[in-house]
């Protein structure tokens, strides 16, 4: 786990369960002209350590993050690099490695240079993450990389889970990672004026947007009985996956749509709704976003939905586009492993139009049997995760 | 109000929502013109650079009509010209 609120698993949650934030200005482009300054990046993090430099040269700053990610959860899994060679790799990433687009394509434009590193194609292509750590480990197994906007690696996390429950690989590593901040797309986001000027207030009234942020996550994805052999520590079951399509608007959310993915995660894991206790939401901080997805959890759990904890962690974390989903998952994780609700933070008020327990502020201390973990990307392509607390 | 920065607006909402000019009046709403959240903010940035203002967000989430947009950059002009 890499992020703007700890760069491994305890930290993070640590942060998570004391409701602190991690948006500071951002210094990694230039926002003098841009109408927000605040962003989470990522504090603390000596890449000069953690990877030599003919590695550095080879890789962007997204995928870095992912590999820094996926050692971490490598480590925690136990497993030795010859017991992942046969391993699905999937990663997603939304932006690949803009950040170094950005920086070579502004030479050529502005400063007039005549020749770009061919270190631009291996270290700007979306799959880098995935590649490299194959590369790492010696992994020889299926290896891709999706990228749906804001659902990339909770799409990712997915398929690895399908392909493990579908008996096509014992193991996968999953997840995502995300480095938005560069001028250029900093510029864009400004465009979309769905940035807020201070802190996301998800769920909150007087919420004006979101905040980005960046970050890499990795799942081991293990099949229970491999898992079992072998005696591992189970930290949660990933029980289902769901997906849909708006079919809607490229950029508005559609609770519909939402609704769609949610039913089709308990589906998938054949999961009652009334075990539910807690969704870790996509919780963006837009104005919109946040009243659909009410509106959609509320289609769904019907009476339910009043007894839900429904929180977004990127109220602490950011919105990491790709990444968010692989951060969030394993938010999702270590709520049911340490039987504590991560809170939304930054809440103000509450906002009539989206009636759930938003879980403002402070942690509950709470069991949770089933935890759903949603993202609903740009594009309306969305994806949710069915998480159940592992067997006594 | 028949002036530039109006005819100007004009020009740039009627260019955004591939609609004839004589089909945009001050009164048109963006829910008539067709133009959504997305549009709005694609003719806000164009106006941006065109006029070489900056309309504050919360701004930007309240214009509903071609006037409302005349109304709110209108002194965004004259301060930049002063």
């Amino acid at each position: 786990m890499v992020s703007a609120i700890g760069n491994d698993r305890n930290t993070f949650w640590e942060s998570l369960t004391r409701g602190c934030h991690g948006f500071r200005e951002i210094t990694l482009a230039d926002t003098s002209d841009l109408q927000y300054r605040m962003g989470a990046e990522v504090q603390g993090l000596s890449f000069e350590d953690s990877f030599d430099p003919g590695s550095r040269e080879l890789l962007d700053r997204f995928a870095m993050l992912f590999l820094l990610a996926a050692r971490e959860a490598i480590a925690d899994s136990g497993l030795e690099a010859a017991e992942l060679r046969e391993a699905a790799i999937v990663t997603g990433s939304s932006l690949g490695g803009q950040s170094t687009e950005d920086e070579l394509f502004r030479a050529l434009y502005q400063e007039g240079r005549r020749r770009i590193t061919p270190f631009a194609v291996p270290r700007t292509m979306a799959n880098a993450g995935a590649s490299h750590l194959s590369i790492a480990i010696g992994c020889e197994g299926p290896g891709l990389t999706l990228s749906t906007a804001c659902a990339s690696s909770t799409h990712a996390i997915g398929l690895a889970f399908w392909l493990v429950s579908q008996g096509v690989v014992e193991r996968a590593i999953a997840g995502g990672s995300e480095a938005p901040f560069s001028r250029g797309h900093l510029k864009a986001w400004d465009s979309l004026r769905a940035i807020a000027p201070d802190l996301p207030r998800p769920f909150s009234l007087g919420r004006k947007g979101m905040v980005l942020g960046e970050g890499g996550g990795a799942l081991v994805l293990e099949s229970l009985e491999s898992a079992r052999r072998r005696g591992a520590h189970l930290r949660s079951l990933l029980v289902g996956f769901g997906m849909s399509s708006d079919a809607g608007h490229i950029t508005k959310p559609s609770a519909r749509g939402a609704a769609r993915a949610l039913r089709a995660a308990l589906e998938d894991g054949a999961v009652d709704r009334e075990r539910v206790d807690y969704i870790n939401a996509h919780g963006t901080g837009t104005p919109l976003n946040d009243v659909a997805e009410c509106q959609a959890i509320q289609e769904v759990f019907g009476d339910r939905a009043s007894r839900l904890f429904v929180s977004s962690t990127k109220s602490m974390h950011g919105h990491a586009l790709g990444a968010s989903g692989a951060l969030e998952a394993a938010a999702t994780v270590l709520a049911i492993e340490n039987r504590v609700v991560p809170p939304t933070a930054n809440f103000l008020e509450p906002d009539p139009e989206c009636p759930l327990d938003c879980v403002p502020n402070e942690a509950r201390e709470a069991e949770t049997r089933v935890a759903l973990s949603s993202s609903f990307a740009f594009g309306g392509l969305n994806a949710v995760l069915a998480f159940a607390a592992p067997p006594p | 109000m028949s002036d530039a920065l109006a005819s100007k607006v004009i020009a740039a909402i009627a260019a955004v929502s591939k609609r004839p000019i004589e089909d945009v009046k001050l009164e048109s709403t963006f829910g008539e013109l067709g133009i959504d959240s997305l549009n709005g903010f694609h003719l806000l940035c164009e106006l941006e650079e065109d006029l070489g203002i900056v309309i504050p967000d919360d701004d930007a989430r309240d214009l509903r009509s071609v006037g409302d947009v005349v109304e709110k950059i209108r002194p965004l002009v004259e301060a930049r010209s002063s």
